[in-house]
């Protein structure tokens, strides 16, 4: 299947810190996401994974490298031009789930609506709608200090993907939840790809979540040091494989 | 949802709320209280003038205010007066202060008011026992009720000394402050003269009615030329005049204002401290808004309405305090004044108060970096 990409980095370069604690965490990466596919990137501890998904993201401005997020080619935009087309065009799930503890779930959802200018009857319908498709229709104006860990997790997955934004980006989604709930929200995650024809990027170094992944980039030390993708046809062969995994776990 | 997350933020720390609500009621009610003081101060000096029925007023030369005639215009200036073009009538009146000798002994001072009740130059106002009809006689003298024991006397028959005679307490009236402290004690004008030992031509001020389609500027220039050891004012001039004396010339006005703008600016420096520790506390939402894509004007609305909801929040309190405290003043000899003007214009410095320690918090959010969501 080809499809056009929706992002596509090219020889990325970041340099951290400077003078003599100058670290290159992300060294010359290029990179392509397509519709419809969940994505890993996996790599040990320290090895840029984070700091890649914030340059994609359009959070944090590479060294050098170009970056093209759906249409834009996002190289030297300005602040206020990165947070449009992230307003546009992303989704982002973080591992500590970055909800806003003053705010109750449906609010927590709207507010992502609100910044993009969608308020009222239609926010409020399309939060429900959400927060309903990650199966937290009966938990709408619980706050998140009454919510569990993976159901966080699932309104900030609602959050991401309130506004429809063409690419969802996950930062270790499942490393603060138990094997139970990891499964669920990369499940989630793989159905988003799948059904909704996002593209996400799930950084992980969790290997319960191999099973849900179309793709694995693999990096070390701010590089692609590999990159897998399963064989078209074939539905999910690891599932199998990931339940064992699970057995054991359990 | 920019209301909801501000609100939120706001009763999220109680105890902060409480400190920027307590700042702001403790200005509101400085200010309310210094302008209130001010206000109460600028009616007293004035209300004798704007009382006044009078197009023009003609005063001594250099005359500083309503107590600062002396008694120098005489028949010559009436007359001129009233020989000029436009002026229908001159109604003279006595202004000047006197000392009080209480019936029990020891004194103190009055300005006595001298004016006839057929000129319809100046009545004491807000009678509330006697009538002008009572004034009128040889020895009547009408006082406020407040300033009765100051007076040594116990109401209407009650006699004392006024500089060289005797005068009985005829009328009472409610609400005649006076800004000296020395309480107006009215009488007609020849008792006013005789009692002051003026001859009975003499008057402090020559209260002037244009005839009808006289232009009052044409009629003041031409009168101030014929009378060249007078000054001719319109009321608000006399009255500005009256209180460039009272308020700036003796520094009273001025430590009212000093102390509402103290007021203001230690509201200021409270909220402004309480809004930057919120969202240094708030910082990581403001960190994930951002990151979310909201734009930075959407993170500075959010700051703002949690400065405008403190603002009314703390205003309404401080009204309330403001109020009850002008209640409690409304019978001393210095009532508090409060009008829907300054009410509105204490809500709009409550606002730019506000909005001015917003700046601090602004600039702390300017700051942000979204890539430290993150980093958790
Ligand atoms: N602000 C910074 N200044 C200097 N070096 C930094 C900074 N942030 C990160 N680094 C370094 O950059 C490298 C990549 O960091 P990054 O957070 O991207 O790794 P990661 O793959 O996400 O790791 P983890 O799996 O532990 O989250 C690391 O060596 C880290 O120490
Ligand atoms: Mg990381």
């Amino acid at each position: 299947m080809t499809t056009t990409p929706v992002m596509q980095a090219d020889n990325i370069v970041k340099e951290l810190g400077s003078g003599a604690g100058l670290v290159v965490a992300v060294k010359g990466v290029s990179l392509e996401l397509v519709p419809g596919e969940l994505t890993l990137l996996m790599g040990p501890s320290g090895s840029g994974k984070t700091t890649l998904l914030s340059i994609l993201g359009g959070i944090m401005k590479p060294t050098s490298g170009s970056l093209r997020i759906a249409d834009t080619v996002i190289d030297g935009l300005s602040a206020e031009d990165l947070a449009k087309v992230r307003r546009e065009h992303l989704g982002f799930i973080f591992q500590s789930y970055n909800l806003f503890p003053t705010l109750n779930a449906i609010e927590n959802v709207r507010i992502a609506l609100d910044v993009r200018g969608i308020k009222g009857f239609a926010a409020t319908s399309r939060s429900e709608e959400v927060l309903r498709e990650v199966g937290l229709g009966h938990r709408l104006t619980n706050y998140p200090r009454n919510l569990s860990g993976g159901e966080q997790q699932r309104v900030a997955v609602a959050r991401a993907i309130a506004s429809s934004p063409s690419i969802v980006l996950a930062d270790e989604p499942t490393a603060a939840l138990d094997s139970e709930n990891g499964h669920a929200v990369m499940a989630l995650l793989s159905r988003i790809a799948k059904e909704q024809h996002r593209s996400v990027l799930a950084v992980t170094h969790d290997p319960r979540t191999l099973g849900y992944a179309d793709r694995v980039i693999r990096i070390e030390d701010g590089r692609i040091v590999g990159e897998e993708r399963r064989p078209e046809g074939i539905d999910a062969p690891e599932i199998t494989d990931l339940t064992k995994r699970r057995k054991l776990h359990a | 949802m920019v209301f909801t997350l501000a609100l939120r933020n706001l009763l999220h720390d109680r105890v902060r709320l409480a400190v920027t609500l307590i700042g702001i009621l403790f200005s509101i009610v400085l200010v309310a209280v210094q302008l209130g003081l001010y206000l109460g101060s600028s009616r007293m000096i004035t209300a004798n003038i704007a009382r006044s029925n009078a197009d023009l007023i003609v005063t001594t030369f250099g005359a500083k205010s309503f107590e600062d005639g002396g008694l120098l215009l005489g028949d010559r200036e009436r007359h001129q007066a009233l020989a000029t073009p436009g002026v229908e009538s001159v109604v003279p009146l006595v202004v000047a202060f006197a000392e009080w000798r209480k019936p029990e002994g020891g004194s103190s001072r009055v300005v006595l008011v001298g004016a006839d009740a057929d000129d319809q130059g100046l009545l004491p106002w807000g009678l509330i026992q006697g009538t002008v009809e009572d004034i009128k006689a040889p020895d009547a003298i009408a006082v406020d009720s407040t300033y009765l024991s100051e007076l040594g006397v116990n109401g209407i028959g009650d006699t004392a000394q006024a500089a060289g005679g005797r005068v009985k307490i005829r009328a009472l009236t409610e609400g005649i402050r006076s800004f000296t402290q020395s309480p107006y004690a009215y009488t007609t004008l020849n008792r006013a003269r005789q009692l002051l030992g003026a001859d009975d031509d003499k008057s402090t001020f020559l209260l002037v009615k244009l005839a009808p389609g006289a232009n009052i500027t044409e009629v003041q220039n031409d009168l101030a030329k014929r009378l060249d050891s007078a000054d001719v004012l319109t009321k608000d001039e006399f009255e500005s005049r009256s209180l460039k004396q009272w308020l700036f010339r003796t520094g009273a006005g001025l430590a009212l204002i000093g102390g509402a703008i103290l007021g203001s600016l230690v509201g200021t420096v409270i909220v402004a401290q309480t809004l930057y520790s919120s969202t240094k506390d708030h910082i990581h939402e403001f960190a994930t808004l951002r990151a979310l894509g909201s734009s930075r004007g959407y993170i500075y609305k959010v700051i703002l309405a949690q400065a405008g909801l403190s603002a009314i929040m703390g205003y309404v309190l401080g009204m309330i305090i403001a109020l009850i405290i002008l209640y409690l003043s409304r019978n001393s000899s210095l009532p508090l004044v409060m009008t829907p003007g300054l009410a509105f214009w204490l809500f709009a410095l409550t606002l730019f108060m506000c909005a001015i320690s917003a700046l601090s918090a602004i600039v702390k959010v300017t700051k942000i970096d979204p890539a430290t969501v993150f980093a958790r």
